[in-house]
């Protein structure tokens, strides 16, 4: 289970996150939307060490990761970077097996590229793939070799930072419904965030809008339709005009 | 008037205190850089590549730089020592003038070019990129899988391509006086050896380690701290070589004081 427990954070003046509140069950696929700007990425962030929070408790099985050393909670997380942040020097199959040439994790080369090639195919890309560089590949298939580098090492949670931006519609169907299917085979924890409605309909459990810093709504994907809630109505209708101010 | 003074004086305050407040940073940056080379897990791979980039790479620019300044050198000292009809000093000077000073500071200068540029701008397009980020989730700290192994690295190299850019800035100098100034070869060699001092030789080595830590902790500090953007990475690219050259220049002189003048 992750739990925010009243988290805020402020970059300079510009104050983030106001006081999120939000608990995300074992084994539940939860996705976060909201605007641009809004601190979607942030919330995910402070989960991972990446960004700590000015105030607040972050819960993984109710452990404060917010306290804890965070090379003692990283391995049971993999996470999709927006922008697939695969590492450029190295080739497609290192990158993916990563982890499993380092640390506790680490296994005989040949095996880890091994793992490396089974989870390329498992996320639909060819074994040829394995020795290309990330430059060489179109960034549906770069999405797919980060998304292949997140569930190598098998974590217990996966968060997936807006997973279809830049992709063609048919792409960020594909990469939904692996994403999907993944979830459901692993048994993973997952948080995804992202604007794309189709990704909702296709990845989410349950959903939650981030607005204004704070958690604007939760509940059921299906409950979204008849959320009751203006910001949520406008969000997911893509209506110019309502409550969220489109003003920059 | 009394008000334009005092806001001078809190506009000179803010910047030294800004300056203050880089500095610490970067010292302790380097501090917990210099503890990271002594404990594990470490990244030979990464190591060997820096060492590559940092030490074999950099010998073609450092060779051409130490030739031409030690030929002109040469051509100068001649000039010069003949205004006091000791056109002879020539190989004795060539040889501390490279030893002592120009070939490690060129070297330094010639790496933070180079060196602490590529660094500067490759890190920071990982951070950019969120490359730093998602080697920090796969559980490998970004100081010890890309800062220690360039640093070690440039503590390694310094000092080679030091002692290369010695030997051939010396051999410049031979090679014009000997061709165009009309000296002996032997002679030469031997004013030579017998001139420089064991001490000259461990400050040129010292200086080029001291070099080569400065700018390779300089590409990575401005690196991992750029800002967003292409700006960004132009911004870290282009503070990281000042720094350095600052750096390397003000340590010159301080370890110039340490070793010749206690």
């Amino acid at each position: 289970m992750i739990k925010f427990d009243n988290i805020h954070k402020s970059f300079g003046a510009n104050q983030v996150l106001r006081g999120v509140d939000l608990t995300l069950e074992r084994g539940q696929s939860m996705v976060i939307i909201g605007g641009s700007g809004t601190g979607k990425s942030v919330l995910i962030k402070t989960v991972l060490g990446l960004i700590t929070p000015d105030i607040g408790k972050i819960y993984v099985d109710g452990q404060d990761v917010t306290q804890a050393k965070r090379d003692n909670f990283l391995s049971q997380f993999g996470m999709l970077f927006q922008g697939g942040a695969l590492f450029d020097s190295m080739p497609v199959w290192q990158n993916v097996a990563f982890r499993l040439q380092r640390g506790h994790l680490k296994r005989p080369k040949a095996e880890a590229r091994e793992i490396a090639i089974e989870k390329l195919r498992r996320v639909g890309l060819a074994p040829d793939v394995a020795d290309r560089l990330p430059a060489e590949l179109s960034g549906g298939m770069q999405k797919r070799v980060s998304l292949a580098r997140a569930i190598a090492a098998e974590p217990e949670i996966i968060f997936f930072d807006e997973p279809t931006t830049g992709l063609d519609p048919i792409m960020s169907r594909v990469i939904n419904e692996l994403i999907r299917e993944i979830v459901v085979e692993m048994g993973v924890t997952a948080m995804t965030i992202t604007h794309d409605m189709t990704s909702v309909q296709t990845i989410a459990d349950k959903v939650a809008m981030l607005h204004g810093g704070v958690i604007q709504w939760c509940g059921t994907r299906d409950d979204m339709a008849h959320s009751g809630d203006p910001h949520v109505d406008q969000f997911v209708h893509g209506r110019a005009k309502g409550p969220i101010e489109t003003l920059c | 008037m009394s008000v334009t003074i005092i806001s001078a004086i809190r506009a000179l305050g803010r910047l030294v205190l800004r300056a203050l407040a880089a500095l610490g940073q970067v010292v302790l940056f380097a501090g917990s850089t210099l503890t990271h080379i002594v404990r594990p897990p470490f990244y030979p791979r990464e190591f060997f590549s820096a060492l590559m980039n940092v030490g074999y790479l950099s010998l073609p620019v450092v060779g051409l730089t130490a030739i031409f300044t030690g030929a002109a050198l040469a051509l100068q000292i001649y000039s010069g020592g003949s205004r006091f009809n000791a056109p002879e000093v020539v190989p004795q000077i060539v040889a501390i003038g490279m030893v002592r000073e120009l070939g490690p500071v060129l070297v330094g200068l010639m790496i933070a070019a180079r060196v602490t540029s590529s660094i500067a701008a490759e890190l920071a397009t990982m951070k950019v990129t969120e490359q730093i980020d998602a080697l920090v989730t796969l559980s490998t700290a970004p100081l010890k899988y890309l800062v220690m192994p360039r640093v070690l690295a440039g503590i390694l190299a310094g000092p080679i391509l030091v002692a290369v850019a010695d030997s051939i800035g010396i051999f410049g100098g031979f090679a014009v006086a000997t061709q165009t100034l009309g000296f002996n070869s032997t002679t030469y060699i031997l004013n030579t050896i017998n001139f420089l001092t064991g001490e000259d030789i461990i400050s040129s080595l010292a200086k080029g380690a001291a070099f080569g830590f400065i700018a390779t902790l300089m590409g990575c500090y401005f690196g991992l701290n750029s800002g967003r953007g292409a700006q960004g990475v132009g911004a870290a690219t282009k503070s990281s070589v000042q720094a350095a050259a600052v750096l390397i220049l003000t340590a010159n002189l301080l370890l110039t004081a340490v070793f010749f003048t206690a």
